[in-house]
């Protein structure tokens, strides 16, 4: 249960969650399980703690200082909410839609919370940091762990590792943006889109994925040309209640909806 | 100014969400309906934030570009499986080179 796609899968944990249901606690993790665990959690981070590099140069040529860049790699720690939040900025979108687009992008972290607190069982002074690493390759790495002591490992490997790539490429892209000249030039304006693409292609399994996602992007462009920038983002998440309400009134066999016996996700499951 | 007012709104909001999963009892929040919302929240806004950082003119009209060249080879890209910085960088290099080419 070691191998761990690479890829950004947002959600590709609840497919390895069954691993963690028969979570034993006596069992004392082998050094082999141990030496799976930490490569496992060292690639990850690597891996995406490279795309700092994309968010520095993007945040700087969008307009923000090296400094501003560097806090919010340092304390918005998700990277989809902060490519949001620097491309509202850079589309001239005031303050409060630009941070409300961001901050909609990382209510998903709370539900990476709900599954990590059962595994990770953090203790009171540990939580508030805890916290911080909450995210997107730190849930799947945790929860793809075979048991609660390795689950830990993960966890904390993955994060310090992220954390640091993340934040140290976020400075050297910032720092490198200005001796570029012109980002368009270089195709850099397609970097921040290209990340929401890869972290959203993994997401649309059912029908009701595809159907958000589509209707989202037509609410998203009907809007463009009528209000501020940052509102078509806010009015496209409409998408997600709408269709929920569409299949609701359809009745439920044309949604894979996860029932909440045991906590089961077979309905997401490919 | 008004970006470091977006920066800590965002620094504090996202950090509250983060914590709030890891204190609350999962009781209400593992309801059925709130975690389907939950779920298709992101997809929604990916979704949008793709299309609209792709082909956002600028000035409120929808502009088709090198961007949209750019982020077909990222499609292309994430069909055969490539690792997240090849999707990005196929995304920056075919955009550069329709830029490259007057396109």
């Amino acid at each position: 249960m070691n191998k761990i796609d690479l890829q950004l899968t947002a959600y590709g944990f609840f497919v390895m969650e069954k691993s963690t249901e028969s979570t034993d606690l006596s069992e004392r993790p082998t050094g082999e399980a141990r030496a799976a665990t930490l490569r496992d959690s060292l690639g990850v981070g690597f891996a995406v703690g490279l795309s700092g590099f994309a968010f520095g140069v993007t945040a700087v040529s969008g307009g923000l200082s090296v400094a501003q860049a560097c806090v919010l790699s340092l304390l918005v720690f998700t990277g989809a909410s902060q490519f949001a939040l620097v491309g509202a900025l850079a589309g001239g979108g005031n303050p409060y839609t630009a941070a409300a687009g961001a901050f909609f992008l990382g209510v998903r972290n709370c539900f990476y919370g709900l599954r990590l607190s059962s595994v990770l069982s953090p203790s009171r002074r540990t939580r508030p940091l805890v916290a911080h690493w909450v995210i997107d390759e730190t849930t799947a790495v945790t929860l793809a762990q075979p048991n609660a002591p390795l689950a830990r490992l993960g966890f904390a490997v993955s994060g310090t590792t992220l954390f640091v790539c993340w934040n140290l490429t976020t400075l050297l892209g910032a720092l490198g943006a200005g001796s570029i000249g012109d980002p368009d030039a270089w195709g850099l304006d397609a970097a921040s889109p290209a990340v929401f693409l890869a972290l959203l292609a993994p997401m649309l399994r059912s029908t009701a994925e595809r159907a958000t996602a589509v209707l989202a992007v037509l609410l998203g462009l009907a809007c463009l040309p009528l209000l501020p920038t940052g509102v078509p983002v806010l009015v496209a998440a409409l998408a997600a209640p709408l269709v929920l309400l569409f299949a609701g009134r359809r009745g439920r066999d044309t949604v894979a909806e996860p029932t909440d016996v045991g906590g089961s996700e077979e309905g997401r499951v490919p | 100014m008004t970006t470091w007012i977006a920066i800590g709104l965002t620094a504090v909001g996202c950090y509250l969400a983060k914590l709030l999963g890891l204190l609350v009892p999962p009781g209400p929040m593992e309801r059925p309906l709130v975690r389907r919302l939950a779920a298709l929240l992101p997809v929604a806004l990916l979704a949008a934030l793709t299309a609209l950082q792709t082909l956002d003119g600028g000035d409120g009209a929808v502009v088709v570009d090198a961007r949209l060249a750019g982020l077909t080879a990222a499609g292309a890209a994430l069909l055969l499986r490539a690792p997240f910085l090849l999707v990005v960088g196929s995304a920056v290099l075919v955009t550069a080179g329709f830029r490259a080419l007057g396109g």
